[in-house]
């Protein structure tokens, strides 16, 4: 099975320590949630399987496995090469580019991700198919063709910017997708229509993904039963298991889970103290 | 206007970037020219020019008059170096011996030129008429046969002078005068080719009429002379591109353009810039709107080694409007001096200038502006946005915005920011398998979005090709 293994991940930002050590493992058709409150590095862990430069791999590794078993190591790639590889997030929070049309985006960033090779310059993706499919994906999942017409968001709501990133998801069609906090922002509907949505694009109908759902909510996983639950708490994994767990933290919060952790639980305290006295740590 | 996904998709459809096409523009033409003047700046330069071209004596002392203008006045104060030696250029040089009406009646070598910048074709597809000035004078010219029978004039300013005499004198540097401007004062002296255009009354012209001018000789200095009129509830777009050959040493473009837009009349001028990297471009633009009338330049600023040029409006009677939206974009060594001028001269007049300019690899990009009310122009407004994005630490951008008010009951807005791109934005674009080159490219297209989307469809499509190409090797 083609996998995406994290083992050992420590990632420092700004030479802070936020994530202390982190394995992981999602195979292709799995969906994993990842749960904790906040500031225990979701996030973090998020834009480290990116690429992001301000985030620092100091320990660790992550890696991509094909079916036959060969390992490649996504550190060595840039953000886009990991995109091309096949693996994708989406943002809490997206950029919004002025000027530039959803559309016009799609069809670089789907050229691109499916032309792995491609060099800039090289032709895209001819427009009347890329269109058809564009417009096709975006009924599929409810959404306005107007839409893509509109400058990648820019203007766009809350909802609106979560909704174009999961049209992006369908899009692209990665291996492995990390979605973070899709659901923050949304009333109780559109957090529905994204876990119906997730659900529709994840399944076998449109290729199988693994998936990584950061959510402190369970209604993203209403559609999207997770086959493993992982939580999170002052940057490692303390605890796995499977969809019961995330109902149990739902329901109770993470008191259990700190009492269980207290040197997890003393982390969380250092990094969520106020930025002087980390800094007072530090030095 | 039609912006189709085409027309704006930030990078080009097809293989324009692969390595022998980058520098579309730099080739040398080998062309013997009829006539070179020799070298320098005299007197008797100035009347020889005047002679080649048999020009009335009124014209010849205008230029004699002007040149006296020219030596006496300083460099400008403002704006960039201009290091420019006047004596190590040729002002006139005369590619051809008379004007062709078919391309066929062109010089080879010349016409080709234009067939690698693309002008018949354009010519075929959407324009309704042509000028194409190489050095020093107007090689070929068109217009669509309707037009001719409807009146318009679309000729070359040497032409005009010979043909129009009356109503040249009636406007011609009445907008600017000689003594305007030091480079004014050169161009009115050794003025060659240019645009003569007059739209009679009511005409509405569909399709641009388009000039295209080539500097191709080393040390060359262009200085064509441009007059539009727009008679009464006329319409014209006119557009000009530009660009040469990149030579070691300097070359001088310095242009003159005159505009009257008369009541309830429309103008559109559109400029394309894209010299080569060591000409110094130094333009006096100015159009003068009345009633009701509305003047738009739409201008952009790619090449050059130092460009100093603030198109400007006069609105001078009730209700007429002015409108300029630029754009600058700068790379190393070059300096974009580059602005905008609006002048509410009568009550109810409206303005606005938007000015994006780009920054990169040590380019320099300015905006220098002026809004000015004089007393009596009551209900004026006019608005002011001025953004510039930056590349990186080692380019700059500067804004001299000057506003004068001398009228009490008007409404004037100014709004200006500078940016860098972020790496938050790189970082996105780049999640989506974008490389750092196109995902800047990307974000650059998306800041001038704006004005090319003003541009008909094909120079929107060029405007975002030379984008590209600018864009070409700034990330490493």
């Amino acid at each position: 099975m083609e996998k995406l293994v994290i083992s050992g991940l420590h990632v420092a930002v700004g030479g802070l320590e936020i994530l202390k050590g982190v394995d992981i493992e999602i195979g292709r058709g799995e969906i994993h949630a990842l749960m904790g409150p906040n500031g225990s590095g979701k996030s973090t862990l998020g834009y480290a399987i990116m690429g992001h430069p301000s985030y620092e791999v100091t320990a660790g590794t992550i890696e991509l496995v094909d079916a036959d078993g060969t390992r490649h190591n996504v550190l060595e790639m840039e953000a886009d090469q990991r995109a091309r590889a096949g693996i994708f997030l989406a943002f809490q929070r997206p950029m919004s580019i002025p000027g530039v049309r959803l559309a016009d985006f799609l069809r670089h960033a789907v050229t691109n991700v499916r032309n792995p090779d491609r060099k800039e310059g090289h032709e895209l993706l001819p427009m009347r198919e890329f269109r058809s499919e564009l417009k096709a994906k975006m009924s599929e999942l409810e959404m306005d063709s107007d839409f893509a017409r509109r400058y990648v968001n820019d203007g766009f709501s809350g909802g609106e910017m979560k909704r174009a990133e999961i049209l992006q998801l369908a899009m692209l069609r990665p291996r492995f997708a990390v979605l973070d906090e899709t659901d923050s922002g949304l009333d109780a509907d559109a957090v529905r229509l994204a876990s119906q949505s997730i659900a529709k694009i994840g399944g076998s109908d449109m290729g199988v993904m693994g998936i990584l759902i950061i959510t402190h909510h369970e209604q993203l996983l209403e559609h999207n039963i997770p086959h493993r639950t992982h939580v999170m708490l002052g940057g490692r994994i303390v605890e796995s298991g499977g969809p019961e767990l995330a109902n149990e933290l739902h329901k109770r919060g993470y008191e259990r889970i700190r009492t269980a952790y207290p040197e997890a639980a003393a982390d969380e305290q250092a990094m969520t103290a106020p930025a002087h006295g980390s800094l007072a740590t530090a030095t | 206007m039609a912006t189709g996904l085409q027309a704006t998709s930030p990078l080009s459809e097809s293989s324009t970037l692969a390595l022998g096409e980058i520098n579309k523009y730099d080739f040398r033409t080998d062309s013997p020219a009829v006539f070179k003047a020799s070298k320098g700046l005299s007197a008797e330069i100035v009347s020889q020019i005047s002679e080649m071209k048999k020009e009335p004596a009124w014209m010849r002392d205008f230029r004699l008059k002007s040149l006296d203008i020219f030596n006496a006045k300083p460099m400008p104060h403002w704006g960039g170096d201009i290091a420019i030696d006047f004596q190590n250029i040729y002002y006139y040089l005369k590619p051809a011996d008379h004007q062709g009406k078919t391309w066929d009646d062109v010089p080879s070598e010349i016409k080709k030129t234009f067939e690698r910048l693309g002008i018949p074709e354009a010519e075929r597809k959407y324009l309704s008429g042509v000028k194409a000035q190489f050095e020093s004078e107007v090689v070929y010219g068109s217009l669509q046969e309707d037009l001719v029978k409807k009146g318009v004039i679309f000729t070359d300013t040497d032409t005009a002078v010979r043909e129009y005499p009356d109503l040249v004198r009636d406007y011609f540097a009445t907008i600017i005068p000689p003594a305007d401007n030091k480079f004014a004062a050169l161009n009115s002296a050794v003025w060659s080719g240019g645009s003569f255009i007059y739209v009679p009354k009511g005409v509405k012209i569909e399709f641009p009429l388009q000039a295209y001018f080539r500097i191709n000789a080393e040390n060359m200095g262009q200085f064509e002379r441009t007059l539009i009129i727009v008679d009464e509830g006329a319409q014209v777009h006119y557009v000009e591109g530009c660009t040469a050959p990149m030579y070691s040493t300097e070359s001088l473009h310095s242009a003159v353009v005159e505009i009257v837009v008369k009541k309830h009349a429309r103008c559109r001028y559109t400029t394309i810039q894209n010299w080569a990297n060591n000409i110094y471009n130094l333009v006096t633009k100015r159009a003068v709107a009345r009633e009701g009338a509305v003047m738009e330049w739409i201008d952009g600023n790619l090449g050059s080694r130092l460009t100093m040029k603030y198109p400007s409006v006069y609105m001078v009677e009730p209700g007429a409007r002015g409108e300029i939206l630029s754009i600058a974009f700068s790379s190393a060594g070059q300096h974009q001096d580059a602005g905008a001028k609006l002048v509410h001269a009568a009550p109810n007049t409206s303005g606005r200038i938007v000015s994006k300019s780009i920054s990169k690899n040590g380019g320099r990009s300015s905006y220098r502006g002026l809004v000015r009310v004089e007393p009596g122009a009551r209900k004026s407004r006019s608005s002011v946005v001025c953004e510039a994005l930056i590349l990186d630490d080692i380019s700059r951008s500067d804004t001299y915005p000057y506003i004068e008010i001398e009228e009490q009951d008007v409404t004037i807005g100014h709004e200006a920011s500078v940016s860098k791109i972020g790496e938050e934005q790189l970082f996105y674009l780049k999640s989506r398998g974008l490389s750092e080159a196109e995902a800047s490219t990307m974000i650059v297209s998306g800041f001038i979005e704006p004005l090319v989307k003003e541009l008909p469809m094909e120079y929107a499509v060029e405007m975002n090709r030379l984008i590209e190409l600018q864009m070409e090797g700034s990330v490493g």
